[in-house]
């Protein structure tokens, strides 16, 4: 089985969030790079459960710089065989799900995951994008994945409740929460990663479709008004008639 | 300009279908296009917010989001439409992006608010899990837009709608579906304009009654913090925050949770948000607009008596 695991990376999640060149780049002044939670902990841990019991390889693939390199290793840290980073900056959805298929078209991969969502962006869009681009079918928010021969069984979160859904390969999923355990990496694993293939590829023309113009912080709140535990009429009388949501 | 805006319909028209036909009313003429065995009543209902047009296409009678994206597809070439709008639900998630890579266009998900020019078409949405927004521009002639649930307040403007026959034939879906677990009836959680929420504080599973009587006295859903869902004490679908479902409800009750960053930037979005905990110091009080400082134990059950004496006065 041949599976490539898209893994982007993100600011951690404990960064504070700052902008600069008048609010129109992010601000990556003493920002902690992590891989993208949904890409690490559900979509690459539950990629190599399944080679390991079926057998075969794990790639990873990034759109990024140089910059994305240690957050390949970690990945190839915690187990998989190599990977490919796609040079270039990831402008947006469509240009990096664009470098992904088009490196992909020719690979004959059995599975291609992404994760539910990058948490800097919050797109949602890779994955889907993909799908459509290498006309495999795709399933999102894939909370549980079982493989059987060249049947895949799945479960999915989907507005009216779960889904259970099987589908021949190959597929393009979206990993979400419940598809795997996370996996701390160990220090032969770590090691290993060192010297495991990291193959760098010139990218494919796109032009640019969407472009972020300006970031704005959320207001803050003015300060909070403080309630008496005994007199929760008094929290109501100020839900109904002060902010008025109930 | 003409708009196509997808909806899905179960049984009335849900709020985000509202939100997603108010959306496409303020960029344009709006054609509804939307599948499965419809009430023409619930049909000509859409005409309330703007919609004059209703394509349906009877003959796809199950959410098959491979056909979706087809039957969109279609919908796009029959109206030469230059927007299409969705809601960024479940469904939205998996069929937008593939309309917009099928068409070339540029694709803005999770919009919360209309643009306010046309001319350098430019769109605010939430990102960095609710942390910050963001205004981005679309480039290209097609632009496919997604709403976030609970960020645009839908408007009446009835105008005169016509139902349009809409079976294309749309091929077989790859996926089948052979199980599905209901949620259940209540409404879900991105949905919801009224949250309670609960932590760690609850200290366990058996008192979370505490919880769901004053969700049930407000009419709210639930929701949960992460390690709560983690140890098992909650379903994992009720977890909030930024490796949850991020929500922007007009309340947010939050009980015993401390206010990680990671739990706030999931809920912070919301309109107004109180919150109940025994720590002064807990982080939780500087992202609330009405705190309590109080054992979650005494506060909830007073809270939900006092709902219920007021609700029982109006
Ligand atoms: C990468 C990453 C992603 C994460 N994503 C999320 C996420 O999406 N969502 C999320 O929620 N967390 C997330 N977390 C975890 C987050 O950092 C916190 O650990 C978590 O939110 C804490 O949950 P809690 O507030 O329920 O528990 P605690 O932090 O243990 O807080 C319990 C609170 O209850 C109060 N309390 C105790 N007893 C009572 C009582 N009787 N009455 C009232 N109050 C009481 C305490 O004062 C305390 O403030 C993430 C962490 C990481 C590292
Ligand atoms: N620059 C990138 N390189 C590789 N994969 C990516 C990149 N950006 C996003 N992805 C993948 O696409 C998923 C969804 O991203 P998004 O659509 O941006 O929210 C992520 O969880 C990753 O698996």
């Amino acid at each position: 089985m041949k599976i490539l695991v898209c893994i982007s990376k993100v600011p951690d999640t404990t960064s504070k969030i700052n902008f600069t060149d008048n609010d129109t780049k992010f601000d990556e002044n003493g920002v902690q790079y992590i891989v993208n939670p949904y890409d690490e902990w559900y979509a690459l841990v539950r990629a190599l459960e399944l080679i390991e019991s079926n057998g075969g390889t794990v790639t990873t693939i990034t759109i990024g710089s140089s910059k994305d390199d240690p957050t390949i290793r970690k990945a190839l840290a915690i187990g998989a065989n190599d990977a490919v980073r796609i040079d270039a900056e990831p402008t947006d959805s469509f240009f990096v799900s664009k470098q992904i298929a088009e490196y992909a078209k020719n690979e004959n991969y059995d599975i291609i995951m992404t994760g539910k969502e990058t948490i800097d962006y919050n797109g949602a869009q890779v994955g889907a994008m993909i799908s459509e681009l290498v006309d495999m079918p795709f399933v999102s928010l894939a909370t549980k994945l079982d493989v059987e021969g060249t049947k895949a069984t799945l479960e999915r979160d989907v507005q009216a409740g779960v889904e259970v859904v099987e589908v021949e390969l190959p597929i393009v999923l979206s990993a979400a929460k419940g598809m795997a355990e996370q996996r701390i990496p160990n220090m032969r694993g770590i090691m290993a990663a060192r010297s495991k293939p990291l193959k760098v590829v010139p990218p494919f023309e796109q032009k640019e479709l969407t472009t972020v113009v300006k970031f704005e912080l959320p207001n803050p709140k003015t300060g909070c008004k403080y309630i008496d535990p005994e007199n929760m009429d008094e929290l109501v009388e100020l839900l109904h008639n002060e902010s008025k949501v109930i | 300009m003409s708009v196509l805006v997808f909806v899905e319909i179960n049984n009335k028209l849900s709020k985000s279908v509202q939100e997603a036909i108010t959306y496409g009313k303020n960029l344009g003429a709006v054609t509804v296009v939307t599948y499965g065995d419809v009430n023409d009543s619930l049909l000509l209902e859409m005409g309330n917010y703007g919609a004059e047009n209703v394509l349906v296409c009877r003959s796809l009678k199950e959410r098959n989001e491979q056909l979706l994206s087809k039957l969109i597809v279609k919908a796009v070439e029959k109206t030469n439409a230059e927007y299409v709008i969705l809601s960024q639900d479940q469904t939205g998630k998996a069929v937008g992006p593939r309309v917009a890579a099928n068409l070339g266009a540029g694709h803005i998900s999770g919009a919360i608010a209309v643009p306010e020019s046309s001319e350098e078409f430019t769109v605010k949405t939430n990102v960095f899990s609710g942390k910050a927004i963001a205004y981005v521009s679309v480039h290209s002639e097609k632009k496919v837009i997604s709403v976030l649930p609970n960020s645009i307040p839908p408007k009446e403007d009835k105008v005169e709608t016509s139902i349009v026959e809409f079976n294309e034939n749309l091929g077989e879906g790859k996926i089948k579906v052979t199980k599905l677990k209901p949620l259940g009836d209540g409404i879900p959680l991105p949905e919801a304009e009224l949250v309670v929420s609960a932590g760690r504080g609850l200290k366990g599973p058996e008192n979370w009654g505490i919880v769901e009587d004053l969700a049930k006295s407000l009419g709210a859903t639930t929701a949960c913090s992460r390690p709560v869902a983690d140890i098992g004490w909650r379903p994992h679908h009720e977890h909030v925050g930024q490796t949850g479902v991020a929500i922007r409800p007009n309340l947010y009750v939050a009980a015993g949770i401390s206010g990680a960053i990671q739990h706030l930037a999931g809920v912070n979005g919301s309109k107004v948000i109180v919150v109940v905990n025994t720590d002064p110091e807990a982080p939780f009080f500087k992202a609330a607009d009405y705190g309590v400082i109080g054992d979650a134990f005494e506060v909830l059950p007073r809270l939900t008596a006092s709902i219920n004496n007021f609700k029982s006065s109006q």
